[in-house]
């Protein structure tokens, strides 16, 4: 039976790139069938994903029951020498991707069948959502860079364009523009990045797993190696939203709640993630320095965003500088190795769930309230007690209260931190008690004191309470596939060379755990006596460095933005102007001066030609005529002259 | 016995005045009566010929010839009555009708 049923499995793990094919299907059908079918399309999406979703968890099947990676390929296209395969590279981290990215994306199509009710562009809404899901998860099995930059390419449209799908507010469009630009300037080196690994191995091979083993063995010049890497980590830095290129995660929230659950806390912005831990070999094989950046980036950005998430009064806001703050824990335990690896792919795993649910219940609360502050909720408790519930647990598990998912993952990092990272570990634990801080002060905000809004607030349709409860579900469960206490089957499927075995650390749990309740209650003691000015204010010169965001977009708008909108735009348009503009002039003056040389060849020499023609033949004609007079006797002479001519002829040849 | 050259040149006569009649007459029957002498202008050199060259088809052939001129002259005075009763007239040049 077992052996049946990994036949099975196995079966399942080489047809996975049908999982990719789903949502690539329901695309295409919602496109030109989507306004046609009852339900304006929305079907489409939520069957394809579900059933990706299924697929995902029968993937996923075959690794828990201790089977092994998968690689399959085609060939692409070829240039020269380089040949370029598409295909899948299905292993342990895959699946858990594929289950992590399906789960989220099939809540968020069918919580966005009530978010989205009666929107304008409903059915496109659901096209770029397929579409978007369809390129994560070609991300996920890509077996070569090749074939991951395009899926990370069409994410980063697929962002754009449903950041700004409201677009007739132009702050939503500008912070479209914005992430889009963003997330560019990291894409930019992230490409060279993929060139030059390229490169490196001189153009033989684009896989992923044969560039590691080209690294590991050290063939590649190592220079080349720490700038390929670096110019990787750009991209990272770019979607995943990490300091300096953080700036574009809170104003992506302009757009609609469940796309930011989906893409802007659960999918696209762990891709930067998961990028690194794909591409490990190359970071923990390339000089040592790498890996010192990529820490220091992440543990700036950990505590700078956890700083700036305390004071912001737009409930969405609170979840994206959070976001900021658990992708940065991510990426700084990438930093510290192996072991890092492992618990900051746990932390993404547990992460997309209790994320994704934090930004599911915030949009109810949204669509009942109306309004992204916080200042105009309150008291929601009573009437919207699933919500609540949901919120609570998500909340819990962000802050990292046993049993909770959130617990187990941060309890993984600070474990993978205490060997030897002291600056590295002090600085998560300083993070998680300003987790618990802004999450208690965000949920005692919305559900707690009384209601400070206008209307009446009432619970969400069933289509968004059940994801809600879904997730919530998945919340409470997650957590325990990387406990110690049932060993982790967690990192028996997601490992970075050899499967790793993990003991619960009790003082660090204790720790943690004190760092949380401390956060916890120091909130509680702040908040819970409703005022009407913020308690933080008080901090005077901080709040205000905290609530301009460290004058970090500022910096950006006065010596990044303005000097290229002012100067190097006015450059451009000056080129634009002068000189292919003047080139496309010149190009239609030409052109018409030769039109006009045609015109008088065509006039001049072929209608002239024609024409002559025609009137040479009348004019024939015009001569002919009178010899045809109807005059028997003229004939006649004619006739005579004819005759005489004959004779002459024939006299003088015979 | 008329040598033969006297008796083309007399033929060679009849014919162009047959031509002149037939070329400058305005009167139709008098155009009928101009091909009457070109044909036989035509019938002496028959006659000649077969006279000179002791053969009796050139002789043969001159009865032919008036046999034919004779069914000629028919059909042609049948169509000039048939003109005059249509158009009071017999002057050729007023019939041009042969054009398209």
């Amino acid at each position: 039976m077992v052996a049946e049923a990994t036949a099975a499995a196995s079966g399942i793990i080489r047809s996975s790139w049908i999982v990719v094919l789903l949502p690539v299907v329901s695309t295409v059908l919602t496109l030109f069938f989507g306004k046609r079918t009852p339900g304006k399309g929305a079907v489409y999406g939520i069957a394809a994903v579900g059933a990706a979703f299924v697929m995902s968890l029968l993937i996923l099947w075959h690794f828990v029951q201790g089977g092994g990676t998968y690689a399959s390929q085609v060939s692409w296209f070829s240039i020269g020498p380089f040949h370029v395969e598409v295909g899948q590279y299905i292993d342990g981290l895959a699946a858990v991707m594929l289950v992590v990215v399906t789960t989220v994306s099939f809540c968020v199509h069918v919580y966005s069948l009530g978010y989205m009710d009666g929107d304008a562009r409903f059915t496109w809404f659901y096209v770029v959502l397929s579409l978007f899901t369809a390129a994560m998860l070609n991300v996920v099995i890509a077996p070569n860079l090749i074939q991951l930059l395009v899926g990370w390419e069409i994410m980063g449209i697929c962002s754009y364009l449903l950041i700004g799908h409201w677009y007739e507010e132009k702050e939503n469009s500008d912070a479209a523009i914005k992430a889009f630009i963003t997330t560019r300037i990291g894409d930019v080196p992230f490409m060279f990045g993929i060139f030059a690994l390229i490169f490196a191995t001189g153009f033989t091979t684009s896989n992923i797993g044969q560039i590691g083993d080209l690294v590991k063995s050290h063939e590649l010049s190592s220079g080349l190696v720490a700038a390929a890497a670096l110019l990787l980590l750009g991209g990272t830095i770019g979607k995943s939203a990490q300091f300096p290129l953080h700036v574009w995660l809170p104003d992506a929230m302009a757009g609609p709640t469940p796309v930011s659950a989906l893409i802007h806390a659960a999918t696209m912005v762990a891709a930067g993630v998961y990028l690194v831990g794909r591409l490990y070999e190359i970071f923990i094989n390339a000089d040592p320095w790498v890996l010192q950046v990529i820490g220091v980036i992440g543990a700036i950005t950990m505590l700078g965003s956890a700083l700036m998430a305390l004071v912001q009064n737009d409930i969405k806001r609170v979840l994206a500088y959070s976001t900021l703050s658990q992708l940065a824990y991510m990426v700084a335990a990438m930093s510290l190795g192996p072991a890092g690896r492992n618990a900051a792919f746990f932390h993404l795993f547990t992460h997309a769930f209790f994320k994704a649910l934090l930004f599911l219940g915030a949009g109810s609360v949204i669509h009942a309230v109306h309004s992204n502050n916080m200042s105009d909720m309150g008291g929601l408790r009573k009437p919207m007690p699933v919500t609540f519930w949901t919120f609570l647990i998500g909340a819990g598990a962000l802050a990292g209260i046993a049993p909770l998912a959130g617990f187990w993952s941060k309890d993984e990092l600070l474990v993978s931190a205490s060997h030897g990272h002291e600056l590295v570990f002090a600085l998560m634990l300083a993070t998680a008690a300003l987790t618990a801080f802004y999450t208690t002060r965000m949920v005692i905000l919305t559900f707690f004191g009384s209601y400070e809004g206008h209307g009446h607030p009432h619970e969400s349709p069933p289509s968004m309470a059940g994801p809600l409860v879904l997730l919530a579900a998945a919340t409470i469960a997650v957590g325990f596939l990387g406990s110690p206490l049932v060993h982790a089957p967690f990192f028996k499927w997601v490992f970075f060379e050899e499967p790793e075995t993990i003991h619960f650390v009790a003082w660090i749990g204790l720790v943690g755990t004190l760092a949380a309740l401390g956060g916890i209650l120091f909130a509680w003691w702040l908040y819970a006596p409703r005022k009407e000015r913020d308690p933080l204010r008080a901090l005077g010169p901080v709040w205000n460095l905290l609530e301009r965001r460290f004058f970090i977009d500022d910096f950006y708008m006065t010596f990044v933005i303005y000097p290229v909108r002012d100067a190097l735009s006015a450059a451009v348009y000056w080129f634009n102007q002068r000189v292919l503009d003047g080139i496309v002039n010149g190009a239609g003056l030409a052109t018409r001066a030769l039109g006009q040389v045609v015109n008088l060849f065509d006039r001049g020499v072929i209608d002239r030609g024609v024409n002559g023609v025609a009137g040479t033949a009348g004019a024939t004609g015009g001569l002919l005529r009178y010899i045809q007079s109807g005059n028997v006797q003229r004939y006649m002479a004619f006739l005579f002259v004819g005759v005489l001519v004959l004779a002459i002829v024939f006299a003088k040849l015979v | 016995m008329i040598r033969l050259p006297f008796v083309l040149f007399f033929a060679a006569l009849l014919f162009s005045a047959g031509v002149y009649g037939v070329l400058a007459r305005r009167n139709a029957v008098m155009v009928l009566m101009a091909i009457e002498l070109m044909l036989n202008a035509v019938n002496v050199n028959l006659v000649a010929f077969g006279s000179e060259l002791h053969d009796v088809g050139g002789q043969m052939f001159a009865l032919f010839v008036i046999a034919v001129a004779a069914a000629e002259v028919g059909i042609g005075l049948a169509i000039v009555i048939l003109l005059y009763r249509n158009r009071e007239s017999i002057n050729i040049d007023e019939v041009n009708l042969l054009k398209w």
